[in-house]
Formats: structure tokens, sequence, C-alpha cells
């Protein structure tokens, strides 16, 4: 028996993320050399990771999602409510309803309203999913709409706009030796979220779960519960995710988000997590938030029409779904 | 002609399950002790592994009785089943196949670190595969790496797999569903000495196969199912290839078991 593991070269150029991460060093060059007086600064770096911060952190959790061969549609619309309830608790225990000026202990308390929201319609999402057996798809295109409806009704529509000062400076535009707040908190989530894929029993099993349901099932892994468990987990991300745009709007932005779960998807997949699940890395996932980000500011700092964003990213999206159909072909026998 | 020598480990009572309008087990019977071979045989379709989900705990019949050891047992789950020591090679294989093949050996039993790392669930990764290389060398499984995932293997090593991820947990039972049926013939050579190391260690072996020459080769008992029901047992020192087709088809019927 062969028990070299196989060179670091050789395993690196199997990777789907190496080729998916060269696109993205590619990117970053190229703007760089076309407007190396604006592109490659510090302010465009933080700008372009703020902004990118709770995509990712929405991306994480659907990194799991899809590894189970699962989806979730409802990321953005759990995201606006949990973003709403967290809002809401906020300034139900301000005086005067305006929480503007409300202290550490309140927004803690939002902060827990909003993990607690979004986990709450994750652990819905999951009890169709695993119980009901109902198709992931139809359950969080249920879910998609009924979490922002359910946000609409409790504010008649209109956004919250009364976000605490100290929410705002501490999070939202606080940071650190450079290091924005938001981009510490996704970068810790991200992370987190590495490790116990990664490393974890909980991780093993999530791909486990993906690869072959019948077999986890029949080697004695819940398969169920933990269905629940990473769906919960997701919402719980949005739910948190929900804080961290209220932190940095400053509104609830419920009109904002009916695309997140469709780039949050696009980001995991780019980054190489396959659709029929078994297969991905929260690397990758890193990496397919960036692409779109870089392209995205790289194009209106060159001043190429934004347009062409979305038809770029369609373009490297299908690419690599295509990549991942080839992979498995090939495996195939 | 029965040749049970010692008080059954494992033994089904008149087993029946229905999926809709077709009945699967029309009140199978099923009788193994400890260190013997038996082989399962029947035709296609004559409920063989459904029998084999039912004392594995994949499906639960709708009737009848299971026993170990004489008294009465409930596999409600795979993990019920794998609780008492028994363990299954499946047909399909039931592996991820996105995962390597030590992933596999260790699915739903996976190793954790020791101390406070483990308690936060992180796996021992390293001792899990050192462990899997000495249980495929031990096995006599051959594979070009223990690093690539099991679906880029050829079927007769993913098959092998299976084989071995069943045989290392068993403690008492272990059933081979068409173990060598995607195998060369020098791996089929293995899973017999497999086969025949496992009982010598005292577990019970239910072999199920099509393969007459090979039943007769390696198993010490032959029960034959039928239309969902035993038909027939017999020693297989003393059986021709006849004998069993014809109890196969029906042109034999040996007991009523009761």
């Amino acid at each position: 028996m062969n028990d070299e593991r196989r060179p670091l070269r050789q395993r690196l150029l199997g990777a789907s993320t190496f080729w998916i991460g060269l696109v993205l060093v590619v990117l970053c060059v190229l703007f760089s050399l076309l407007r190396p007086d604006a592109f490659p600064t510090l302010f465009t770096l933080q700008t372009l990771l703020i902004e990118a911060s709770v995509l990712l952190v929405l991306a994480v959790g659907m990194t799991f999602v899809i590894i189970t061969a699962g989806i979730d549609l409802s990321v953005g619309s759990v995201l606006v409510f949990a973003g709403v309830i967290g809002a809401k608790v906020m300034e139900g225990l301000s005086p005067g309803s305006n929480a503007s000026g409300a202290g550490v202990g309140i927004v803690l308390l939002g902060l827990l309203a909003a993990l607690v929201a979004g986990s709450a319609w994750g652990l819905v999402n999951g009890l169709l999913i695993a119980k009901a057996k109902l198709p992931p798809l139809i359950v969080t295109l249920g879910s998609f709409g009924a979490a922002l409806g359910a946000a609409q009704l409790t504010t008649d529509g209109v956004d919250v706009r009364t976000v605490p000062k100290i929410l705002r400076d501490g999070l939202g535009f606080g940071q650190t030796a450079q290091i924005p707040h938001m981009v510490a908190l996704a970068a810790l989530v991200t992370l987190l979220g590495g490790w116990l894929l990664h490393t974890t029993r909980f991780g093993r099993r999530t791909f486990a779960v993906g690869s072959n349901a019948e077999a986890a099932r029949r080697a004695g892994i819940p398969v169920s519960g933990h269905l629940i468990r990473v769906y919960t987990g997701v919402g719980l991300l949005a739910g948190l995710a929900g804080f961290m745009s209220l932190a940095y709007f400053g509104t609830t932005t419920i009109g904002g988000h009916s695309t997140d779960n469709l780039n949050a998807i696009a980001a995991v997949v780019l980054g190489g997590t396959s659709l029929f699940g078994g297969i991905g890395t929260v690397f990758g996932t890193v990496i397919g938030v960036f692409i779109p980000a870089v392209l995205t500011k790289g194009f209106v700092i060159v001043g190429v029409q934004q347009f062409w964003q979305p038809v770029a990213i369609s373009g490297v999206l299908v690419a690599a779904v295509w990549f991942d159909q080839v992979r498995r072909r090939s495996r195939e026998r | 002609m029965s040749g049970s020598v010692a008080e059954p480990l494992l033994r089904a009572r008149e087993l029946r399950k229905s999926y809709g309008s077709v009945q699967a087990l029309r009140g199978a019977s099923f009788d193994i002790a400890a260190g013997e071979v038996v082989a399962l045989i029947g035709d296609n379709g004559a409920g063989k592994s459904t029998l084999v989900k039912c004392l594995s705990g994949v499906e639960r019949p709708d009737s009848g009785e299971i026993l170990i050891d004489g008294r009465p047992v409930v596999l409600d789950s795979p993990t019920a089943a794998r609780q008492l020591g028994i363990e299954t090679a499946y047909q399909d294989l039931a592996v991820a196949p996105d995962l390597d093949p030590a992933a596999n050996l260790f699915l739903g039993r996976e190793l954790r670190r020791p101390g406070l790392l483990g308690a936060l669930g992180m796996l021992d990764k390293a001792t899990m595969r050192t462990q899997a290389a000495e249980h495929f060398a031990r096995l006599g499984v051959t594979l070009q790496s223990l690093d690539v995932p099991i679906g880029s293997l050829s079927g007769g090593q993913r098959q092998s797999v299976a084989v071995a991820r069943s045989v290392v947990w068993a403690s008492r039972v272990v059933f081979l569903d068409e173990p060598t049926a995607a195998l060369g013939v020098v791996q089929r050579e293995r899973v017999l000495d497999v086969i025949r190391a496992v009982r010598d260690d005292g577990v019970a072996v239910v072999l199920i196969s099509h393969n007459m020459p090979e039943v007769l080769a390696v198993a010490d008992r032959i029960e034959v199912l039928r239309m969902g029901a035993r038909v027939a047992r017999f020693a297989a020192a003393e059986v021709t290839l006849e004998q069993l087709v014809g109890a196969m088809t029906g042109a034999l019927t040996q007991e009523d078991d009761r």
C-alpha cells in the first residue's frame, strides 16, 4: 500500500480552489496595473473588505448548507427580519422609542434578539427539510417570502432608523489598527466556520450527509438532526449578518437584500463547493466572495460601466459549475 | 438436515414486510450461530436484501420476531443494530464517495482528539488514518492512495473498503450482501479469506451471493429464500448444486420452518 501523502504541488493543482484563487490574484494585479494610484490603496482595501463582510458571514453559513447538498434562499430575508427584530427590541427598550442613545446593555439585548430571530427561521427551515422531507429549494423559497413579509408587517414597511450610536461607531465604522471591526468580526466567523467544517466531527458529518445521506444514516449518523443544526446555524449567521448590516447602514434596509441569497450561493459555488454536496471549503468561499467584490470595485475605479460586473460574474460562475461537472464525470467509473 | 450446532446467536422468526402492495417478506425465518458462515441464497426478488435490511436495522419488519442470544430485540435503527455488534456491507455499498477511505472506515464512529480539543469536537485524523492503514493491510485491501475520495477508486476497491468497514467493527454478526460482485479474481479470494478469518474469531458471517461455487467454498450452511420465506436449509458439505438450484426455483421445498 502506498502510504505517502500526495505531494503538495499535486494536491494544489488538483484543487479547484487553487484555480479560482489564481483568478482573484490576476484580477487584483490587473486592476492594480490599470490604476496603480487608486486600486492598490489601504482605503480601497478597507472599503472592499467592509462591503464584503456581511456577505461573507452569509456565505460561510451557506457553505455548510450547500455541502449537505441543500440550498438556502431565505438568508437575505432572514437577515432583514433579524435586523428588524434587533432594531425593534433596542427601540422598545429605549426611552421614547429612540434607540440612538442606547447603552451597551441594550445593544447586547438587540444582538441576542437578532441572533434568536435568525436561528428561529433556520430552525423552521431545518425542521421542514429534515423532518417533513420537503425540498430545501421550496422550503427556503417559502421562508424567503415569509421572513421578508414578517419584517414588513413588524415595521409597517417603514425602515427602523434609530440605531444606537455606540453600535454604529463601535461596529459599523469602528476600527483598530486600521482593521475595521466589521472585517474583524467577519474574519472571526470565517475562521470559526473553517475550523468547524474542516477539523471537527460536525464538519466531517456535514460532508458525509451531503456525499451520501443514506450511507450516513446507515453508518449511524443522525442525518435529520444534523440537517436541522446546519440550517439553524445558517439562520444564526444570517441573524448576525442582519445585526452587522444594521450597524453599518444605520437602518434596517428592508428592501436592500433581495439578491443576497443568490450572491451568497454564487460565492460558495465560485469557491469550488459542489451544488451536489459533499465537496467544498470555507477558504474557497472567501475567494468566491471577493471575486465579485473586486470586480465591482475594480470596474468602478477603472471606469468600466458597472453593469458589466454581473455579466462577468455569471460567466465565471457558469465556468466554475461546468468545471465541477467535468471533474465529477471524470471520476465516475 | 439443519446444521445448527449451537444455540443460534441471531434468530429471525416469521418476519413479514410489505412495501405498498408488494410483500417482500412473507414469514421469513433465519438462524445463525457464532463462528458460523451461513450463505443466504435465493433468486432475484426472493427477499434477501429486505431480510438483511430488517436484520441490520435499516428497515423495520411489519411483524415477526428477532432474537439475539435467545432474547427478543428491537432493531429500530442501524445504530441499534451496531450497538449489538451487527454490521453490514450493503449491496449498494453505502459509502460516502467524496470522503477518503479512512473517513469512510470511521464513518459514524469518528475518533476525536484527547482532552479539550476532542471535547470541542476536533477529529483525530492522524490516528484514524494510521489505524485505517493497518486495518486495510491486515484485511488485504490494497489502495493506491489513502488520500483520494473513495469515489475515484475502482468499483472493486470501493467494495473492498465497504467490506472492510463492516468486518472491522462487527463483534457478533456481519452481513455481506454480494461482497464479491465487483471484484477481480485475486480480490475475491482475499474477501473469502477475510470471511474465514472473521468466522474463526467467533463472528457470525451471513453471506448473500449468487455465486454458487463461492457459496459452496466458504459457507458452513446454506439457507434458501423463495418468495419471501425460507424454503430450505443445507449443510454445505452435504449439498449439491442441483439441490440448491431446485430449492431456489421451487422444484424442491424442504421445509415449512417452524
